[in-house]
């Protein structure tokens, strides 16, 4: 929880959240994940660790991949971010939740949109990864139900099934 | 009509949808209006007497809901097996991280600099950190000697085999804590009202213990507390009694405060705070014929369960009836003891002290090989147990399980010989020393001996107005397909759609006993109530003729539809009756301690790097006999993600203990494996059923935790030809030894590796 927001004046930020524009008006160094979360009611993106270790908070901003609980909400200023919420309503990303349902990638859940996000962001970079290329691309976000080998399937299924084309 | 089966095949993840889409709800997810947040005051120190509390300067303490010991309407415990933990430490402390205070404010920003306000006055206590410093008695800390139980299990004449002997092989293994390290942190959220009573939401296992733990601690009656669990991320045994702690706190500041309170852990207190699995000390000797044949042995199994007893009992119960493992002791002493240090209470983590003795055993018989002078094979193949033999505890094997033929098929599948052949010539020349490594083993499935039978697990199936069925059961779902399965059971034993089977969320208003979802017993034992029940339905309708012999799916729900319409409700419970079969003596600790056993024999093939001393796991195979596999997806799921823990406990995840406080509390510094530190874990099944379960299914949740740490340490033996018996090993630890064993071989090696 971020301690250094008290006392300090809020401010008016705007972004892009799943193709729709919002303006919040809160501290400059509010993590991004909280404003997500308590601000627009995005509660998929998850907490795991708040030291940007477990990558359970990952988002795409401008495509980039990072770690919401890392980012002070300004640095989100004029960007396009990405959440589990905006991937519903894209048909080749529902290819990619679906593998994810069909090879057993999801268990208890709570890293799944984080990990969801991070193999969007490895398929759109290699839309047909190898297994290297794989475990690489997740390798930041830690899940310790699967023991990962279900969430490689499910990745290369859906390259398979052409989640990025 | 015969339907297409539901069970063995795999049917999407019942609540999968909502998690791939990030709808499913937990516990941080839930905001009540008006709610206040919660935070805890925690001891600094490992033991003393509490003198004074200061509420320092530069907060406005009017704003904060402050809950001290004496805020508490029951009694300060939260009950469990012994009623000895506190929920708020009262005039003594005695463990790090021990809750002492509460406090809750509108604003969450405001709780951290507040608990860092206030201060704590200590007389302090000498306290004690580790088995040996409580055995030796150095300080008493708990009861009369620092005992929370004793078992011992004796089978045959162990004091003559010593004398007959040819061989007696004798060595101490340990394992360190390790931390479950679910991804979200526990959590829990209570409101209170006079007329309508407590409820509490949370990330939870055992909704029932809380139920329990807050009756006591509340003063109020049954019906008046209510807990519900929500979407939880992970467990695996971390969430089965900590959060009824954690709900405690909710209560009392909710009870004090008249608004709903949310506590919510960040990764640091969890870690420092909650259980984790109990470091163990395992010591063997065992008397071994020259043609590899175990004579007997005595085993003395120790765990260390820190401050409180908490579920200490049943771990060690549960590690010292494993102790033994897959094979045939004509005669043995089990000696298992659970003792008291100032440290946080350890308790359950998948495999619940199993991990810990088959450890011990696994390693012990890779050195009794070597000392007679055989293979790592051949000596489980001599003693593995048979049909018709009897476990340490006297139980009759009645399955037909060969385990010599599981062994071959798992060296088979890993190839296993032809890869030793390629690292033995490899190794010379080689600074990356390549070994393979196996451990056989058995988990039990459920409550141990009598336990099912105290339990007495009650489920229900009801039909819903829509004619769809719904299953009533207090067994919760984080991540392991209880929902998934048990609807499949349903759908399975009543021939209707699987679409046509749902599961109440787990709420204690609304759901029976069906106890906790622990001791890899949802499946087999809940399971099979299911089952039952589920018949129970249709035995109703076609009692009232409104089913026949014969239907289709779409029959039996308007046959349901209609009874519902017509009554109002159809329900159908089931309770846990033991079977006749299963007989158990707790005062001897004799007799059936398991409905079933799963068996099983892991590979290991492991590269140690004598440039880094890193040891890593390049493949590994585990091999299954767990009955029925009703869901191959999940059940795969379940074995790889036991296995990957396993990995961690064997080679990665370190506890840094100082002063009784883990000074390592965070993802940086704990390290499980990540995506690119694992090998790829092949899982296997054999599948010979088995009567106690649902359509022959047994437990699988926590075998696969078992095998894989002295797989790979067997495996590193094999590579190094130095013997490791204690884990975690890294890489430091690995450097450590070797410069202790320095064998003409590896000096070769290691000076090749810095050339």
């Amino acid at each position: 929880m971020s301690q250094s927001s008290q006392g300090r004046a809020k401010c008016e930020i705007s972004f892009t959240v799943n193709g729709t524009l919002e303006t919040v008006h809160v501290h400059a160094m509010d993590r991004l994940l909280d404003v997500l979360r308590h601000e627009l009611g995005l509660i998929g993106t998850k907490e795991g660790c708040g030291e940007g270790e477990c990558g359970s908070c990952s988002v795409l901003i401008d495509g980039m991949l990072v770690n919401s609980c890392l980012i002070p909400v300004l640095q989100a200023n004029g960007t396009k971010v990405i959440t589990i919420e905006g991937l519903a309503t894209d048909s080749r990303l529902q290819a990619l939740q679906q593998a994810f349902l069909d090879c057993g990638g999801a268990q208890c859940g709570i890293c799944t949109p984080g990990m969801i996000l991070a193999s969007l962001h490895l398929l759109k970079k290699t839309p047909q990864p190898t297994l290297d290329e794989i475990r690489e691309g997740l390798s930041g976000n830690l899940c310790r139900c699967t023991g990962y080998m279900q969430i490689f399937d499910a990745v290369a299924e859906a390259a398979q099934r052409g989640a990025t084309t | 009509m015969k339907n297409a089966p539901i069970v063995g095949t795999s049917v999407p993840r019942m609540e999968g949808r909502g998690k791939v889409t990030g709808q499913a709800r937990y516990v941080d997810d839930m905001v009540l209006p008006g709610m206040l947040y919660g935070a805890t005051v925690r001891s600094h120190i490992p033991r003393g007497k509490i003198k004074k509390f200061t509420f320092g300067p530069g907060i406005d303490w009017n704003e904060f809901v402050i809950v001290t010991p004496k805020d508490i309407p029951g009694t300060n415990c939260i009950a469990l097996i012994e009623d000895d933990q506190p929920c708020l430490a009262d005039d003594i402390v005695n463990h790090p991280e021990e809750p002492l205070l509460l406090l809750a404010h509108p604003d969450r920003h405001h709780l951290q600099k507040a608990v860092e306000a206030i201060s704590v006055e200590y007389e302090p206590l000498l306290a004690i950190f580790d088995m040996k410093e409580s055995e030796a008695l150095q300080q008493i800390i708990w009861g009369a000697d620092n005992t929370f139980k004793t078992y011992l299990i004796e089978k045959g004449d162990v004091d003559s085999v010593w004398q007959i002997a040819d061989h007696i092989v004798e060595a101490e293994y340990t394992t360190g804590a390790q931390e479950q390290l679910y991804i979200e942190n526990n959590g829990m959220i209570a409101a209170f009202d006079p007329q309508h009573g407590l409820t509490v939401w949370g990330s939870l296992q055992c909704p029932y213990y809380i139920h329990k733990a807050l009756i006591k601690l509340c003063n109020l009656p049954a019906d008046r507390v209510r807990v519900v669990q929500m979407e939880t991320g992970g467990a695996f045994g971390g969430k089965e009694e900590y959060p009824s702690m954690i709900a405690a706190h909710a209560a009392l500041l909710a009870m004090k405060s008249g608004k709903p309170v949310k506590i919510i852990y960040d990764r640091m207190e969890d870690m420092a705070a909650t259980t984790k699995r109990h470091p163990s000390r395992t010591r063997h000797r065992t008397a071994v014929s020259k043609d590899g044949k175990i004579l007997g042995g005595e085993i003395d199994f120790t765990i260390d369960g820190g401050a409180y007893k908490t579920l200490s009992p049943v771990v060690l119960s549960r590690g010292a009836i494993h102790a033994g493992g897959a094979y045939y002791w004509p005669s043995i002493r089990i000696r298992a003891k659970a003792v008291a240090t100032n440290m946080p209470p350890h308790g359950a983590f998948r495999g619940f002290g199993a991990p810990q003795s088959l450890f011990a055993l696994e390693r012990h018989m890779d050195r009794i090989a070597q000392v007679v002078g055989l293979s790592p094979l051949e000596i489980r193949r001599r003693n593995f147990l048979e049909p018709g033999q009897t476990t340490t505890t006297g139980q009759t094997v009645n399955e037909d399980i060969d385990l010599s033929k599981l062994l071959d098929r798992a060296l088979e599948l890993s190839g296993y010989h032809a890869k030793q052949k390629v690292f033995a010539q490899e190794n010379q020349q080689s600074a990356r020393k390549k070994g393979m490594g196996i451990a056989a083993f058995l988990h039990g499935a459920g409550f141990t001996g009598s336990g099912e039978r105290f339990l007495g697990s009650i489920v229900g199936v009801e039909a819903c107005a829509d004619g769809s069925l719904r299953i009533l059961v207090s067994s919760t779902e984080f991540g392991q397909g209880t929902n998934t399965v048990l609807c499949q059971i349903v759908a399975e034993a009543l021939g209707v759609h699987y679409e046509d089977v749902a599961i109440a969320q787990p709420d204690t208003h609304e759901v029976p006993n069906s106890g906790p979802t622990v001791a890899s017993r949802t499946v087999m034992v809940v399971g099979k109530l299911v089952q039952s029940a589920a018949l129970g339905i249709r035995k109703t309708l076609t009692a009232n003729g409104m089913l026949g012999d014969s239907y289709s799916p779409e029959e039996f729900r308007a046959a349901c539809r209609a009874y519902v319409a017509k009554h109002g409700k159809l329900r159908s419970l089931s309770q846990y009756e033991q079977p006749g079969d299963i007989v158990w003596d707790e005062e001897k600790y004799r007799g059936s301690a398991y409905a079933a056993f799963a068996w099983a024999v892991y590979v290991s093939e492991v590269t140690v790097d004598l440039t880094t001393y890193s040891a890593t796991v390049n493949d590994f195979v585990a091999l299954q006999e767990i009955g029925k596999v009703l869901h191959p997806v999940l059940a795969k799921g379940q074995i790889i993600g036991g296995v990957a823990q396993g990995i961690g406990f064997a080679l990665y995840e370190k506890v840094i203990w100082e002063n009784g406080r883990m000074k390592n509390g965070q993802m940086t510094n704990y390290i499980m494996p990540t995506s690119a530190d694992l090998p790829p874990i092949r899982p296997y099944f054999e599948e010979l059923g088995n009567a106690h379960g649902a359509f022959g299914a047994k437990g699988i949740g926590e075998l696969p935790m078992d095998g894989p740490a002295p797989a790979i340490v067997n495996a590193i033996e094999d590579a190094l030809h130095v013997p490791f018996d204690s884990i975690p090993l890294l890489p430091e630890d690995i450097f450590a030894s070797l410069s202790k064993n320095e064998t003409p071989e590896i000096v070769a090696a290691t000076a090749r590796a810095q050339e």
